[in-house]
């Protein structure tokens, strides 16, 4: 299925979970917070929520900043 | 202002000096520098995930000795930055948010009116919201009149320092507000802390002027002996300024007189 990531487009398999997206990105161990589709999923649903074709997924961490 | 630690809401930090993250030549002098300032709050901004990084921020922050207090820089709009602290709380577990809400690029200036309106929205939510705004002492009040925990007036343009440009305006804000009140942009080097100190404020939270130093360790030394001078001239009550000069040494019994 078609998945915008972060502004964009990925092919992923159907019926990923956020969980899954994020292993698949090899992020699984890594602090981030996702939101899709503008709402975010919170850390204890990742593996519960899943990933529809077209969804929007931003997925976001820390950085340096002042 | 004798107290030693700084009460945010529900937060405590042991130093009052914040510093940031950003705009460091490399991890390793981001770590000694910020060792060096003595800070136990760091900022840090909120960015998409790059997927190529192999070593991140993280790894460089000790984070059961350094509080982490996320910002909404780079938002431009309410919705923006309301969405960012969502986010930033998601992320950290933390109620702890820099309010920023950035009018333009070229002067970053605060939104006043967007920056009160989100205030109120994440106090609702629960937030600690540490206000970063201009050095308007009547916004500053209706900064806290909407719950804000903290109101931070910048001394000068972010990245620009330079210093604080209408220090009666800090001291009117320091004067007038019951929160603590943190100078946050526009700090350029040791004196402008230390100035900031005088005026009364209960923090300075800066970046680029450790970061941009030639060498920001040895700056953010510099700075955090400037804290405890400018707190402890303040403690100590600075003589008053006067007209005209007032001879230090006596008039009397001057030889030939």
């Amino acid at each position: 299925m078609n998945v915008t990531i972060n502004g964009k487009d990925q092919e992923l398999p159907e019926n990923a979970t956020v969980a899954d997206i994020l292993r698949e990105l090899g992020l699984e161990s890594r602090l981030v917070a996702v939101e899709c589709n503008g709402r975010i999923v919170p850390r204890d649903r990742h593996s519960l929520s899943l990933v529809a074709e077209g969804d929007r997924l931003e997925i976001v961490t820390l950085v340096g900043g002042g | 202002m004798t107290e030693q630690a700084l009460k945010l809401g529900p937060y405590t930090l042991q130093s009052r000096l914040i510093v940031g993250t950003g705009k460091y030549a490399d991890f390793e002098i981001m770590e000694k520098a910020i060792e060096a300032s003595g800070a136990d709050c760091v900022t840090v901004a909120i960015r998409r995930v790059d997927f190529s990084a192999k070593e991140t921020l993280l790894d460089h922050i000790d984070r059961s000795r350094i509080t982490l207090l996320p910002n909404t820089a780079g938002c431009f709009t309410q919705e923006d930055a309301l969405r960012t602290a969502r986010m930033a709380r998601e992320l950290l577990d933390t109620q702890l948010i820099k309010l920023e809400v950035i009018a333009d690029q070229e002067t970053l200036l605060p939104d006043p009116i967007a920056t009160l309106e989100a205030t109120k929205i994440l106090v609702a939510e629960g937030f600690t919201v540490m206000a970063y705004t201009s050095d308007d002492p009547i916004l500053a009040r209706h900064l806290e009149a909407a719950g804000a925990a903290s109101v931070m007036p910048l001394g000068s343009a972010i990245g620009s320092g330079r210093g604080i440009l209408n220090q009666n305006n800090i001291r009117l804000i320091v004067d007038t507000l019951k929160v603590p009140v943190i100078v946050d942009a526009g700090v350029g080097t040791a004196s402008d802390v230390a100035i900031a100190f005088e005026l009364g404020v209960d923090g300075v939270l800066l970046n680029t002027g450790i970061a941009h130093a030639k060498d920001p360790v040895k700056m953010a030394a510099a700075m955090k002996l400037a804290t405890q001078a400018g707190r402890l001239a303040y403690a100590a009550g600075r003589m008053p300024v006067r007209q005209y000069a007032s001879p230090s040494s006596p008039m009397e019994g001057r030889v030939g007189g």
